[in-house]
């Protein structure tokens, strides 16, 4: 049976525990997600994030349908917001519901760690004293993704 | 003859100055990397942009290719630094 499919992006805030409740209310028995949030290094207040919108809505469906045939899935959840958010704020959720534990874990993880390098976004951050800057990619990511293609 | 759509984001787009500019197609064969370099002629913020290539990533109509590709039929070629979402 095909999983029940939410991918929303968009500059709106999400509420977790809504979509935890909805990925619940499946008759999985196992729900694994992430939230990624703003994270204050000190001087920061804020990011800025831009995307690329017909390219985003490729990325994020080639990526929903691997996991969803990858993986036995009940329900897949993706949410990524673009805009200035402040510290604190949440960026990210990977929400994924299953029969198998292991399934629900791994599927959430290959999630984030392939938008993290294959859905197009550029963070930029905005700091208290008003400088700023693009930030870098992180080569350790890149590894990341790269592991579950190996397995 | 049908034209090529060129998207800027992030950096990129902050020293060429604009977002999008739309050029003649320059023919099926030509690779980007050939592109960038007629390109780079066109104003020091576009030489700026694409001095570094190593941190330079490239989608021809939505889809990841890397800098030597040819262009092909493609409709839109989008230039951009290494993304970082998530």
């Amino acid at each position: 049976m095909a999983p029940r499919l939410v991918v929303r992006v968009g500059p709106e805030d999400f509420d977790p525990a809504a979509e935890l409740a909805r990925l619940e209310a499946l008759p999985g028995g196992a729900v694994a997600s992430f939230t990624g949030l703003v994270r204050d290094d000190g001087g920061l207040e804020a990011l800025h994030l831009e995307h690329y919108p017909a390219m985003t809505e490729r990325q994020v469906g080639e990526i929903v349908a691997q996991a969803a045939g990858r993986w036995p899935l009940l329900g897949l959840t993706v949410i990524h917001r673009h805009g200035t958010l402040p510290v604190g704020a949440r960026i990210v959720f990977v929400g994924t519901a299953s029969s198998h534990r292991t399934a629900a874990l791994e599927a959430c993880a290959f999630l984030i760690d392939w938008l993290k390098v294959s859905a197009p976004f550029w963070k930029r951050t905005i700091r208290r004293d008003g400088s700023g800057a693009w930030v870098e990619a992180a080569a350790e990511d890149d590894e990341r993704a790269a592991g579950w293609t190996r397995e | 003859m049908a034209g090529l759509a060129i998207l800027y984001f992030a950096w990129v787009r902050e020293r060429i100055g604009r977002d999008e500019q739309r050029i003649d197609h320059p023919g099926a064969e030509t690779t980007i990397a050939a592109l960038l370099d007629t390109l780079a002629a066109e104003s020091p913020g576009h030489a700026a942009a694409f001095a570094d290539r190593s941190r330079l990533r490239a989608a021809l109509d939505q889809r990841f290719v890397p800098l030597d590709t040819p262009i092909g039929e493609a409709r839109e070629l989008a230039l951009f630094p290494p993304v970082t979402g998530g």
